[in-house]
This record gives C-alpha cells, structure tokens and sequence, in this order.
C-alpha cells in the first residue's frame, strides 16, 4: 500500500451540547486498512466522535477529513447536502440498536441505497444483498424481516447493509453492546472477518478484551479528550497515564 | 312511536345522509391535504415556517368550529369570497379538521425511532429521500387509528353546517319537525343513520389498520 495519506483524519475536533464541551479538540488519524478502537468511560464522547466523522452530529470546531476530503466543509446549504450524502455513501455506519428498517425485508434492508442512490438493477442489487448476507453468514433470511431475528442477526444484517454501499470505512458504535451476551460472539466474528480483509474501521467498543485482539490502535478518551493512545499491547499491558490505569483496572476488576 | 312516519321518511332521510358523505369525503381530502402541508411546516427546519404551522393549529383547535363555519359563510361576502352553502361548509370543515388531522400526521412521524432518520441519512441518503423511504412508511401507520378518530369527529361535526342550510342529514331532521310534531321519530332516525356511517368508516379504518400492520 503506497498510498500514505491517512483515511480518516480528525484536527482539533471540539463540540458542545449547549454549555457543555463534549469533545476537547480530538486529533487522531487512520491510516488505510488500519483498525482503531475507542475505548473510554461512558459519556466520554465516543458516541460524539464516532457520529461527527459522517457528520451525523455537527463539530463546532475543527476538521474531519476522508480519504482527502473535507467532510465538514464549509457549503452553502445544497451544495453542502450533495456532498455529504456522497461522502456518507463512503462510509458505513453500524449502530448499538441496529436501526433496521422494520418496514422492509433484509433484502430491502440492504438493496434499497444500492437501487435508490447509485440506481443499481434490482436483480444486480439482490445478487449483491445475497453475496453480502454470505458474508456475515445469513443468506437464509434474505427474504425474512427484521421482527423475526435475533438481535445477533439483526446487527449483522445491519453490517451488511452498511456493506453492500462498499464503504471506504466502517464505524461501529457499540455494536454488541445492546446483545444478550451468547449474541456477541457472532457479530464480533464478522467484525473480525472485515479486519482480515483489511477493511479500515473505527471501532467505538466496551469490550476491551476484542479491542485487544482487533485493533492494529487504541484511543482512550476521557471527559472529552484523548488521554492516550497507543498499540494494544501498549496500552492494556503498559498505560502510561493514571487515568488510563484506573479506567482500566475498574473494568478488568468490574 | 309512529312506526308510520319513520317508514316514510327513511327514505327522504337516507338521501340527505348521502349529501352528508359527500360533504364529509370533500372535507376529509381537502382536510388531509392541508393537514400534510400544516404537518410539513410543523416539522420543518425554518422557525418562522413552524411557526405558521403551528399558528394554524392553534386557530382552528382554539375556536369553535361553527364560527368557523360562520365566518366563512357570512363573513366571507364581505371580503369577496362568496360561496353556496355546500361548498362553504365543506371548506370550512375541511379546513378545521386539517388542524387535528395535522397533529395526528406530525404525532405518527415523531413516534418513529430517531435512529431510522440516522441509519439513512449514514447510508447516504437526503433528508427527503429518508422521510420518504424510511419514516414516512413506519409513520403512516402509526397515523391510521389518529385520523380514524379526526374522521368519525368529522362525520359527526358535518351536522354545524345545517346552520347554514346546507341540505344534509340534521337540517332535514329539523325541516320534518315543524310539518310533523314527532321529534323523537325523527332524531332517532338520524341519530341511527349518523351511527351507521360512523359504524362503517370504523370498520374501514380497523381494515386499514390490520392492512398495513402487517410484518413488524
Ligand atoms: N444530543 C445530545 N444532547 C445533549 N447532550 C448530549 C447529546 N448526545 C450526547 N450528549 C452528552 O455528551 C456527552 C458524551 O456523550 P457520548 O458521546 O454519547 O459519550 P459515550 O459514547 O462515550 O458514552 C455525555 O455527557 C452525553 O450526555
Ligand atoms: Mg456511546
């Protein structure tokens, strides 16, 4: 890979729920094929960050760029709906309650962006919804709705629909974190399939054990801001900062 | 109970319903489609836009429907709008119930979960591309049984524009009165027939309802 411009890249990332500052001024980079976890207590901001990189929260300060292009230029107000729905297509998102559409089969669920914004035949799309359930191991219930799936299922229909746009990057915020604990196996096998494929993925997680087996990185965020980072062997095995030491000694303990 | 008299003026009566559903089918459309343009300004991102929405509401939930009714009918010559009865009640009606109805409309597009709004704008697509593929099929559901009950208060409140004369069912009630002394014959009568055209437009909500509840 000798292209080294980083895929994400976030500077001086601030933002306020009215008088509260939420993030800090986060400055954190991914490179292409690269993993990143972040970890950090609840209400740190992780939701924040992960949502202001496709722009479904709006920074109040700062850049965020993707693959060289600025997510949250500066458009007036059309031209500015053009761009970031064209840079969202780039981007899948995958969230802790799945969000499927109930109204829609998993078919649906994932061929309706396919067919609606890059006008993608409707046979051509299935075929795709198919290869993609394949991968996350549910080409059975393609025809299914979401009501009749468990949650496992639900999120890794979730991630295939996020799939089949052919993303650039994936985010995950606390995907497994609204399952029943034999459910999280599941979604996190797909998960670390991607990584074997070397899809790049901000991974926002709870789980510190699979942040330590997937993540090429991990970002400890605190109170709005990055506390440190590093491998995870440096981090999990070695922090340097007492916050980190104390926010991990809670979980291993807790 | 004169037996006689109901058999002779069910059928005089039975007509004058029909104008009443012909009223309240031409208050319904015209009342669900002002009602969606009020719903619109409702939710929109311009302030001054939910304001006017939200002004409209407040003035035809916060004032009698039948000053309404005489406001338009009456009044209306005097500012050069100047129409027959019928048409008056209709709009005015129509234009009432738009009021509830848009309530119903905007209560159906908020119940559903923020986080279908969130999954498709992340996938890429526009505001109104996800109000139209995504919210507004959950929302329509959660509309039917609102404006099932905006509908059956409709049919019911068609019976204000007899105060204009307009020829339906309770201002026939009232002409027979005067020729026939038989109060009670004749608003139970209409009474019964009010009740079976509330009957059925109940039994083609629940239809529609149980229709569209479908998967999920
Ligand atoms: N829409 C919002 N309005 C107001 N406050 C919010 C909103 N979203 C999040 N917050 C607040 O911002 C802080 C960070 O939240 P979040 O990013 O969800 O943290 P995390 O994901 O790390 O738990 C919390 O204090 C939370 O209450
Ligand atoms: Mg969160």
């Amino acid at each position: 890979m000798n292209d080294t411009r980083p895929m994400i890249e976030v500077r001086g990332a601030r933002k306020f729920f009215g008088p509260l500052e939420v993030l800090k001024g986060i400055d954190f980079s991914v490179a292409r094929g690269q993993i990143v976890a972040v970890i950090g207590p609840s209400g740190s901001g992780k939701s924040t960050l992960l949502r202001s990189i496709n722009h479904l929260e709006t920074l109040d300060g700062g850049e965020v760029w993707l693959d060289g292009v600025q997510v949250n230029q500066k458009l007036d107000r059309r031209s500015f709906e053009r761009h970031i729905n064209g840079v969202r297509q780039q981007m899948g998102m995958v969230f802790q309650h799945f969000n499927l559409f109930p109204h829609l089969s998993v078919a649906e669920n994932i061929t309706i962006a396919p067919i609606k914004l890059k006008g993608m035949a409707k046979a051509e799309a299935r075929a795709l919804a198919l290869k993609m359930l394949d991968k996350v191991g549910l080409a059975d219930k393609i025809d299914a709705f979401p009501a009749r799936l468990s949650g496992g299922q639900k999120q890794r229909v979730a991630i295939a629909r996020a799939l089949a746009m052919q993303p650039k990057v994936m985010l995950f915020d606390e995907a497994t974190s609204a399952l029943d604990p034999e459910l999280v196996d599941e979604v996190n096998l797909v998960m670390k399939q991607l990584a074997s494929e070397h899809m790049t993925m901000v991974i926002v997680t709870h789980e510190m054990r699979f942040a330590a087996e997937v993540a090429d990185r991990v970002i400890f965020m605190a109170d709005g801001a990055v506390v440190e980072e590093g491998s995870p062997a440096e981090l999990f095995r070695n922090p340097k900062q007492e916050r980190t030491r104390s926010f991990l000694k809670k979980f291993l303990n807790g | 109970m004169d037996i006689a008299l109901i058999g002779r003026i069910v059928p005089v009566f039975v007509q004058a319903a029909w104008t009443t559903v012909e009223l309240s089918l031409l208050s319904l459309a015209l009342g669900l489609a002002v009602a969606a343009l009020v719903a619109m300004l409702r939710l929109s991102h311009v302030a001054a836009l939910r304001f006017a929405g939200a002004a409209y509401v407040s003035v035809f939930r916060g004032t009698p429907a039948l000053i309404q009714i005489f406001l338009l009918y009456f009044g209306g010559p005097q500012v050069g709008i100047q129409l027959d009865p019928f048409a008056a009640g209709a709009i005015a009606l129509g234009l009432n119930i738009a009021a509830y109805m848009a309530e119903s409309i905007r209560g159906g597009v908020l119940s559903v979960d923020r986080g279908q709004m969130e999954a498709a704008r992340s996938l890429g697509f526009g505001e109104g591309q996800s109000m139209r593929w995504i919210v507004l099929p959950q929302a329509a559901k959660l509309m039917i049984r609102p404006l099932g009950v905006n509908a059956v208060a409709l049919v019911k409140g068609t019976a204000l524009v007899a105060t204009i004369s307009v020829v339906e069912l309770t201002y026939t009630a009232q002409r027979f009165i005067g020729s026939t002394y038989k109060p009670f014959e004749i608003f139970a009568v209409t009474a019964v027939l009010y009740m079976i055209m509330v009957y059925g437009l109940t039994l083609l909500v629940d239809r529609l309802d149980r229709a569209y509840a479908g998967e999920a």
